[in-house]
């Protein structure tokens, strides 16, 4: 007979308001197998475990069932409790009596019956249960860093400051990320480059660090600890290791078709080219679709005019494959398309433009060299608007746009205001805005400061319509407080549009089975306790890939990221999870079905000796790898044959909980 | 039927949930008849929310709007003044007797500037 101890917890009165804990506790003195049943008002406090540790050793337990909160919350801390007391922490069950029955009851009698068929589940579970021991896996002491922007460049600092090797990958021919675009930054107006490039420079030279830039992620496989990447580093038609980034082959290369998306694509530029001058690496790159050599065969002008003999129109790509124990995803952001939202004519005019593209037109290395004119007719403008909001705090069920607020464009209007008014006293600037958001340290006096020392004239409501007029553009929007429809002749417009997540941020995400949200920002552990870990072990979260945020909390995000990197790559080894999959060899029939369900790809087969009463000789077999399994049960409910089971969740536990819940 | 039209009225007939207007301003930012209205098309979203019909049925906006649905195609949270602002009419002139025009008024109105919706969108509401 085996010896069990029910501990029934008030939780204060979250649980002891709507459930009678000491008619539970009775009840259960009565169960088959149960020696000792108790109620406490705090099972998880010290003196609450106490009262658990002494059970089991006065009473010699062998099983212990907590009747309390969600098992997501104090699982651990009750199996600490018993591995304290000498009992494996694996033989330990949890009655769910909050969430699952005080929470959502109202009526004490019925909230106390169903806490009492909850907790006869578990002391029937409990008496199937079996020890059981984590395994352990080494963990790799390397991180990978999947993008190169501040998020990425802090992080990878970070960690590689603590003496572990970092790789970045950019897709891109350069690390830097938007912020390498900006011109000046908000809340204290200092140049973007300024503080970036001194960043960019030491993640090059940091010895624990090794950019592999212009290269995406192919694959990734196995699990927190011991994950690989397969990279692939794509050909830039120019050797790293001689280019010296002179700038020649730029210079001499007679097609000037492509655009520069460092530019937002404002300007034109060579087909081999430099992203920008502070770019690194500082090396050129061939984009083949505007080079004459790769569409004609002729040209190879660059070839001819390298001192350095750097252009190989024969590169090819390179798969790296690499071991990883941590992944940080800092994949970033872009602008979503202004052109869905027309009636603000962005597809009608060039001097309709967005935000980001505006700080390329006041940036001295822009194509404008700093100088603000119109992108149509070169001319100073006179009257500017700008319209806040575009595309984000759309309705759901609205035809285009995000739901959510982009959170920085509020602050870099009041930039974008303020240095052009300064600049350009003569020019007028008008806002359009809902609200003015500005909840930072420094950011609503920044704001004030646009409007009260700078006179940007801030206009409540939203535009309407823009219209091409003839060199001018009509726009048409509403003053709210004067309650009053405005019409402006300007010669500049400017959107705020809303941002997204990058692109690719969905197949990383399903590379790595991180979870995103519906707008595919990658989604943390808990979005308070844990805001910097994927719900998935090993893989973290650095910088706007998460939800929109400026250069400040990138950076913080980025720090924190790291130090969580830190706290895993400095372990020794890692403890597994013990519940994980397990194929009865002679039930088995190697049908392949549970393979092609595992989340994780945990499952292989293998042809082995079997020798049971129905078969003997050698059959085919799944196999689970322990360490990648997630213990999710997929592959148990797949089984056909009844072959694979959980260890802790066993067909027979589970079938036993639902016979006490039947009785 | 009574005289006093209430907002779960208005609201029944129109399926316009006021409450998800964010009070941007964007729908009387586009209206193209906004100067010739008393109450633009953010005010009716606000008015029948507060439950003030009786003011939007007695005022002149109800037959300035073109029933262009400028405001309803570019509210950002697809709230739909427009329909809102065609329950008030509705609710005006289907009350007996409460006709602003009959369609023997129409032809001395039409002009070239006119748009077909508004036109039709007139027959559409004075016919019997
Ligand atoms: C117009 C504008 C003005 C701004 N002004 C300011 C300001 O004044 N002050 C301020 O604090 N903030 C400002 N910001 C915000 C600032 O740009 C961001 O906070 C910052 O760039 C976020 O950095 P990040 O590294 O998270 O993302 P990003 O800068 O987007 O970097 C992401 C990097 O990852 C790379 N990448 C993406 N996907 C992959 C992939 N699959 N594989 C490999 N690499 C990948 C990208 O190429 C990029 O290099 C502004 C933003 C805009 C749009
Ligand atoms: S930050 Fe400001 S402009 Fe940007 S979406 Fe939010 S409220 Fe609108
Ligand atoms: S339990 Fe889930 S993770 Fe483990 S082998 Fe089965 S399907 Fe894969
Ligand atoms: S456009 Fe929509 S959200 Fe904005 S004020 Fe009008 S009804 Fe409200
Ligand atoms: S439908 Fe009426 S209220 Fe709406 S924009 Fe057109 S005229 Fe104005």
């Amino acid at each position: 007979m085996q010896k069990i101890g029910v501990f029934v917890c008030w939780c204060g009165s979250n649980i002891a308001a709507t459930v009678d804990v000491k008619a539970v506790a009775n009840a259960m003195r009565s169960e088959p197998g149960v020696v000792y049943s108790t109620d406490y008002q705090y099972m998880c406090s010290e003196n609450g475990q106490n009262l658990i540790k002494d059970a089991i050793r006065d009473y010699k337990l062998d099983g212990v069932v907590v009747c309390s909160c969600s098992p997501r919350m104090h699982e651990a801390t009750f199996r600490k409790t018993a591995l304290s007391a000498g009992l494996n922490p694996y033989m330990v069950e949890i009655a769910n009596i909050r969430e699952q029955c005080s929470w959502i009851h109202k009526d004490m009698e019925e909230g106390t019956q169903k806490a009492m068929v909850l907790a006869r589940a578990a002391i029937a579970k409990v008496k199937k249960n079996a020890p059981l021991t984590a395994g352990t896996t080494p963990v790799t002491k390397r991180a990978l860093v999947i993008g190169g922007g501040i998020a990425g460049i802090q992080t990878a600092l970070d960690v590689a400051d603590a003496g572990y090797e970092v790789d970045i990958v950019e897709k891109s021919p350069t690390i830097g990320g938007r912020m390498a675009q900006l011109d000046k930054t908000f809340p204290t107006l200092d140049c973007s480059a300024c503080i970036l490039t001194p960043k960019m420079v030491e993640a090059n030279q940091h010895e624990n660090i090794h950019l592999i830039t212009y290269a995406e992620l192919e694959n990734v496989s196995g699990f927190v600890g011991n994950f690989t990447a397969r990279i692939k580093k794509k050909a830039r038609y120019v050797d790293e290791t001689k280019c010296t980034g002179c700038g020649i082959c730029t210079e001499k290369c007679p097609s000037r078709k492509g655009l520069n998306a460092f530019n937002m694509g404002l300007n034109t530029r060579g087909a081999v080219y430099i992203p920008f001058a502070q770019a690194i690496p500082n090396v050129a790159v061939i984009d083949t679709e505007n080079c004459l050599h790769f569409k004609t065969g002729k040209c190879g002008i660059c070839q001819k005019n390298c001192s350095a003999g750097a252009i190989n129109f024969e590169q090819k790509e390179e798969i790296l494959e690499r071991k990883y124990g941590a992944i940080i995803v800092a994949t970033g952001f872009r602008p979503i398309d202004a052109s869905a939202f027309d009636e603000y004519a962005y597809t009608q005019s060039k001097d309709v433009v967005t935000s980001l593209e505006l700080e390329r037109l006041m940036n001295a290395a822009g194509p404008t060299g700093g100088v603000l004119l119109r992108p149509s007719d070169g001319e100073h403008p006179k009257e500017i608007v700008f319209i806040q909001c575009v595309g984000s705090r759309c309705s759901k069920d609205a035809a285009k746009g995000k739901e959510y607020c982009s959170k920085i464009c509020c602050m870099y209007t009041a930039k974008h205001a303020m240095l052009i008014r300064e600049k350009y006293p003569d020019t007028n600037v008008h806002v359009f805005y809902i609200d003015v958001r500005t909840p930072g340290k420094n950011f609503d006096e920044f704001y004030r400061r646009a409007a009260e020392q700078y006179g940007v004239d801030y206009i409540k409501g939203m535009v309407g319509k823009v219209s091409v007029e003839g060199k001018k553009l009509h726009v048409q929007g509403s003053d709210l407080i004067s309650n009053e429809q405005v019409h402006i002749d300007a010669d500049l417009v400017v959107l705020a549009t809303a941002i997204e997540p990058d692109p690719t941020a969905r197949s990383i995400g399903t590379m790595l089975t991180a979870s995103m949200d519906t707008n595919d920002f990658f989604t943390e552990a808990h979005p308070k306790l844990r805001p910097v870990e994927s719900p998935t072990a090993g893989i973290f979260l650095s910088g706007v890939c998460q939800g929109p945020k400026d250069i400040p909390e990138t950076v913080a995000q980025a720090g924190a990221a790291a130090s969580k990197v830190i706290g895993l790559l400095s372990k020794k080894e890692l403890v597994g999870n013990p519940c994980v999959a397990h194929a009865n060899e002679l039930l088995c029939n190697g049908c392949s079905q549970c393979e092609k369900v595992c989340p994780y790809g945990a499952i292989t087969y293998e042809d082995k000796e079997v020798r049971g009463p129905e078969f003997r000789g050698t059959k085919r077999i799944a196999v689970v790898n322990e360490a990648i399994c997630q213990g999710c049960g997929a592959c148990t409910v797949t089984c056909p044959s009844t072959a694979m089971d959980l260890k802790g969740f066993s067909n027979n536990q589970i079938m036993e909980e639902v016979d006490a819940i039947c009785r | 039927m009574s005289d006093k039209i209430t907002k779960e009225e208005i609201l029944r007939i129109c399926n316009v949930q006021p409450k998800k207007c964010m009070k941007c301003g964007k729908c009387s930012g586009t209206c193209p008849a906004y100067d010739e209205m008393d109450y633009h098309p953010h005010q009716f979203v606000y008015m029948v929310e507060h439950g003030q019909i009786e003011k939007l049925m007695a005022s002149q906006s109800i037959y300035k709007c073109l029933s262009c649905f400028a405001c309803l195609e570019r509210c950002p949270r697809n709230v739909e003044p427009a329909k809102l602002i065609e329950a008030v009419r509705l609710a005006v002139i289907r009350q007996q007797g409460k006709n602003h025009m009959t369609e023997n008024d129409v032809p001395a109105l039409l002009d070239e500037e006119l748009p077909q919706q508004a036109i039709v969108s007139s027959m559409r509401k004075y016919k019997k």
